[in-house]
């Protein structure tokens, strides 16, 4: 039997603010556990949440990058439930009056553009962490996480495989983190994702039973999370089983997902209005001060690439995938006036020198200005091609410019048309017999004239000067 | 009878609270007196009524600005905890 | 004369012209408070010594000539309220042990103005109650008659109060909760605008309907209380961000020409013959002091105890689930694992009406039954909402009766629940609309049990129901009598 996939992602998003949502606590990461913490986050009797006006700013950005609307009135609402984590027993979220709904995201895969929809972004706050110590019969609460804001973004079940789904998912993070909203940190869980998975017979319009996949902490097993399920339900249906709604974590170790069932108890979170917190309205003046202030996204800046510098499709995709590394490039465009050369040399040298040490563009002693020099010395014909790729190197390492780097090793190209002629005339003079066999028509001598030159002048002189006066001067006498 | 004993076991356990046979008989009596005197709400015509809001004026964007002040240091934080242990809080093992 | 008889009114001028030290008004009262307390059971906590020493700095402050308006004032709060490094309970066993790290806005806007806090009084457990039985400290007794309930859920506030124990104390209303235990102790005691005081480090029971207010003995001690403790507060989002008018200055203002609403629904059945009759002396007075009686309606009246008992224990459920033996407060030392160290330490922890009303707010905001209650619930109360504002367009003040009768027996009304909630029908309303209330003594039964007049203002109008109140008080017709304790 064929098999129809259909996922829908909820992706949780920490939010970059300063301060926690609800108090005025440091959101800050990595803290001694408990030392970010108030009465407020603590859950303490008598305590009153006040909104971070910063979080609805953050949604807003987010909704407006993913063409939702915006609600001019949103509320916010209790979900009930014990945990450990959760000091005050409910979480403060959105419920049936979220910030903003009906969006879309295009992503591209395979050279084909696909819609996906988004249902909803809302605004909620982050649970603490439990630690466990596999050796006693503890856990261990960190509240410090507690009151870290959230937008959790909900998205229509568009996707049909794993592929479209860990698309979709790049293609947030990538808008998430161009609009610096969220460090899109997986391994911290600053971005997180559960999946709604389910097959259908193809060509049915009823959705199959979905399996709610947890714990994927990277795009990588996102993906295999999804494709494993939907080998199990394949396999289920098929051997005439049946898919039970239930929630799934997946073990990346063992590359498998296994069942909470059991484990898990009948939630009833009994939603209600939280009489805590006035209800967010916003206007048109708000939501038009905050397109403002979105900055250039992916896609765009993309179309912008490939138009404006006539760079091919990848080179624009592999220089918007990194914000930075877009401005960076642009930097160097703007400096040199050389696009094309500027997207060869920073996805060729400067990704490949970054890649080898694992860093990213931030970290890069390369300069903009450095970068934007070597290429204008590459045009004058000051160095060759070959010896700007040993120049970017020592740049890369001593973090200097390559004018002083060329001087102090004496790297620099002989241009110089005088003492090109001197040392032709010399070597000419040097070798009667070659250069009377090669008038003679034995054209392959002509390489070792230029062999000569280059052993000549320490494989400086400028290759292409060298030919030309190499070619006149040999047909001259 | 608006409420068994059944149900209110269940509404028991999503409270996190327990009761003996004697007390359950009672609260389960007790709660349909109660849900019963509730029943007269059905006479009221609200089909074109909004819920009351928590606010009592026409309110909205109550706000803080993004600023952070200092927090309590992790030894008042768990002063009052009937079981810490160094920075953390220590509950029975939550099974995962 | 005893200085604990004193007014907060007469104890200013006497402070202001250094008659008297703030120390030695609060050893007067800590010596009222040895005498009569063991009676009364208004405390649950006094607080001697810091007292003691809080009165020493106003006395120094005093002597530099710096004189605040509640300057050497000992006043007692209900333990519902937060204070930084003293034990704050709810008079609940499930927070024994916990210590605050911070002060309500309400305990900070006291001290700031010079108040002397003197202790925390007796409540209802986590106020939920008409009575002050619920508490785990034990019952507060009327001063009037120690076989009697003082009234709740702040009835050690009324109570301290009523036997000049301090003079004023914070209470908190969510259904009445201020104004019935002012009435059955015979003094005043105001339910502000919600919104209108800061909210914050008071616990909440619910948070949609709850509000910090005064007791006083008279109604100008009433207008400088509410003074200190209005205003906007940044961390409370529901606080109004208004200016607070001076309330003295309404006090002495003529109230000719005012309508005085009587809402029909209100004198129907149900209310005490001795209640009536001093109602109806209350309405002579203000018609003798250029008012008008006018007849209004306010037609959902007969809904408001429904909804409240939908809206209030909804919100108290999820409010009181923090209370769950990891953070603070008690926990059982046998438990098998997690869940069961929550039900058992819940289920030791809260008292039997808290349980009841945690099962109640959870039921009625589960899964199927959310739209039959509390969404119903809130749509009714939008309507109780309207009622007055309806009602305020043709009176400016409403007049009712605070209770249906007078203090009843403590244990005659335990074991019905029902008939307990029912205390709360006159006050209720209020609450779930939001608007300001006051109560005030009007009279007594024959057997000297005290009778309280409510009247009711629009939104943030504290003002009016200040000046109807002092007018009705100064016109002299009641005879304020101190209780034989």
């Amino acid at each position: 039997m064929d098999f129809t996939t259909v996922i829908g992602l909820e992706v949780h998003a920490q939010l970059l603010t300063k301060s926690k949502i609800f108090c005025s606590c440091s959101t800050t990461f990595g803290a001694s556990p408990n030392s970010h913490t108030c009465p407020v986050c603590l859950g303490m009797p008598g305590v009153l949440p006040v909104l971070n006006k910063t979080v609805v700013e953050f949604a807003m950005k987010m909704a407006l990058a993913t063409n939702c609307n915006i609600n001019k009135f949103s509320s916010f609402a209790r979900k009930n439930y014990f945990y450990p984590d959760l000091p005050k027993a409910y979480q403060i979220s959105q419920y049936s009056e979220p910030l903003a709904e009906h969006g879309y995201m295009d992503i591209e895969l395979d050279g084909k553009m696909k819609r996906i929809g988004i249902t909803r972004i809302h605004i909620e706050e982050d649970a603490g962490k439990l630690l466990h110590d596999d050796h006693n019969p503890f856990s261990y609460v960190d509240l410090n996480r507690t009151g870290v804001p959230l937008i959790e973004i909900v998205s229509e079940p568009d996707m049909h495989s794993a592929e479209e789904a860990a698309a979709y998912l790049r293609a947030l993070h990538e808008i998430l983190v161009y609009l610096e909203i969220c460090d899109g940190t997986m391994e911290e869980g600053s971005f997180r994702c559960d999946a709604n998975v389910s097959i259908m017979p193809v060509g049915s319009q009823e959705f199959g039973t979905r399996a709610e996949l947890k714990n994927m902490n990277s795009f990588r097993n996102v993906q295999r999370a999804i494709e494993y399920e939907v080998k199990r339900q394949s396999y289920l249906i098929e051997n005439g089983g049946r898919v039970i709604q239930e929630t799934r974590l997946w073990d990346a170790n063992a590359g498998v997902s296994n069942s909470m069932r059991g484990k898990e108890e009948a939630h009833d979170y009994r939603y209600f209005p939280d009489p805590d917190l006035l209800p967010v309205i916003v206007n048109d003046d708000w939501i038009a001060r905050m397109r403002e202030s979105l900055p250039e996204l992916p896609a765009a800046k993309r179309a912008r690439f490939i138009a404006d510098y006539e760079i091919p499709a990848y080179d624009a995709g592999v220089l918007t995938a990194d914000k930075r590394l877009s401005f960076y490039y642009e930097e160097v465009v703007r400096l040199s006036g050389k696009p094309k050369q500027a997207s060869n040399w920073v996805m060729g040298e400067v990704l490949r020198l970054l890649n080898e040490d694992k860093k990213d563009i931030s970290a890069c002693a390369v300069s903009p200005a450095g970068l934007a020099m070597l290429l204008e010395l590459i045009e004058k014909g000051t160095i060759s091609g070959k010896m700007a790729k040993d120049v970017i190197v020592e740049m890369y390492v001593a973090g200097a410019m390559p004018d002083e780097i060329i001087a102090t090793k004496g790297l620099s190209q002989i241009s110089d048309e005088s003492a090109i002629i001197a040392t032709i005339t010399d070597i000419i003079a040097k070798n009667p017999e070659q250069l009377e066999q090669f008038r003679a028509g034995k054209d392959k001598l002509f390489g070792f004239f230029v062999g000569q030159a280059m052993k000549a002048t320490g494989g400086k002189a400028n290759p292409a000067l060298l030919n030309d006066l190499l070619k006149k001067m040999l047909a001259a006498n | 009878m608006k409420i068994g004993k059944a149900e209110v076991a269940h509404i028991a356990n999503l409270s996190r609270l327990e009761f003996g046979d004697a007390e359950m008989e009672l609260f389960t009596s007790q709660l349909n007196d109660i849900l019963l005197y509730m029943e007269k709400l059905s006479a009221v015509d609200t089909a074109s009524v909004m819920p009351a809001t928590t606010q009592e004026m026409a309110r909205h964007n109550a706000f803080r600005e993004d600023v952070v002040a200092p927090s309590l240091s992790s030894e008042e934080a768990l002063r009052n905890a009937p079981d810490a242990t160094g920075d953390c809080i220590r509950v029975p093992k939550v099974v995962e | 004369m005893e200085l604990h008889f004193l007014t907060i009114g007469e104890l200013r001028e006497k402070i202001a012209t250094r008659e008297i030290a703030a120390t030695t008004v609060v050893r007067s009262i800590l010596k009222r408070i040895a005498e009569v307390d063991t009676q009364v059971h208004a405390y649950i906590n006094v607080l001697s010594e810091s007292a003691m020493a809080e009165a020493e700095l106003i006395d120094a402050a005093i002597a530099k000539g710096i004189i605040k308006p509640l300057s050497g004032v000992p006043i007692a709060l209900k333990d519902i309220c937060c204070t930084k490094g003293i034990e704050t309970t709810c008079c609940s066993r499930i927070l024994r042990g916990f210590i605050p790290p911070y002060d309500a806005t309400v305990v900070e806007k006291l001290r700031e103005a010079g108040a002397i806090i003197i202790g925390k009084t007796n409540m209802d457990e986590f106020a939920m109650g008409s009575s002050t039985e619920t508490s785990c400290f034990g019952a507060t007794r009327n001063p009037y008659d120690l076989t009697r309930i003082p009234g709740g859920s702040s009835g050690g506030s009324a109570a301290a109060v009523a036997a000049d124990e301090c003079l004023a104390a914070i209470g908190s209303d969510t259904g009445g909760s201020i104004r019935q235990p002012a009435a059955l102790c015979g003094v005043v005691g105001l339910k502000p605008t919600y919104g209108r005081v800061s909210r914050f480090g008071l616990i909440a029971f619910a948070s949609s309907l709850d509000q910090i207010g005064p007791f006083t003995k008279t109604v100008a001690d009433s207008a400088l209380m509410l003074s200190v403790l209005a205003g906007y507060d940044a961390k409370d989002s529901t606080s109004v961000n208004l200016p607070v008018p001076d309330y003295s200055a309404f006090l002495g203002r003529d109230i000719r020409g005012w309508r005085i609403g009587i809402p029909r629904e209100y004198f129907i059945g149900g209310i005490d013959t001795e209640t009536q009759s001093a109602l109806d002396g209350v309405m002579r007075t203000l018609q003798a002091c250029g008012a008008s009686c006018v007849d209004i309606s306010l037609p959902h009246t007969e809904y408001c105890l429904a909804v409240y008992y939908i809206v209030a224990p909804a919100e108290a459920s999820s409010n009181l689930a923090r209370y769950d033996g990891i953070k603070y407060g008690m926990r059982v030392e046998k438990f098998s694992d997690l869940k069961d160290l929550y039900k058992k330490t819940r289920s030791q922890g809260f008292g039997s009406e808290v349980k009841r009303r945690i099962m109640l707010g959870t039921y009625v905001l589960s899964s199927g039954y959310y739209d039959a209650y509390y969404k119903k619930a809130s749509r009714v109360r939008t309507l109780i909402k309207q009622d007055f504002a309806d009602a305020f367009r043709v009176c400016d003040v409403i007049l009712t009766p605070t209770t249906p009768s007078a203090a009843f027996k403590i244990g005659e009304k335990t074991n019905d629940p029902m008939q307990m909630y029912l205390s709360d029908i006159f006050t209720i309303s209020t609450n779930l609309a939001g608007i300001p209330g006051i109560s005030v003594p009007c009279g007594y039964t024959a057997s000297g049990l005290p009778i309280g007049a409510q009247f009711l203002a629009g939104h943030f109008e504290e003002a009016k129901l200040l000046q109807v109140t002092a007018a009705y008080e100064q016109a002299g017709t009641f005879i304020k009598r101190r209780p034989k304790i």
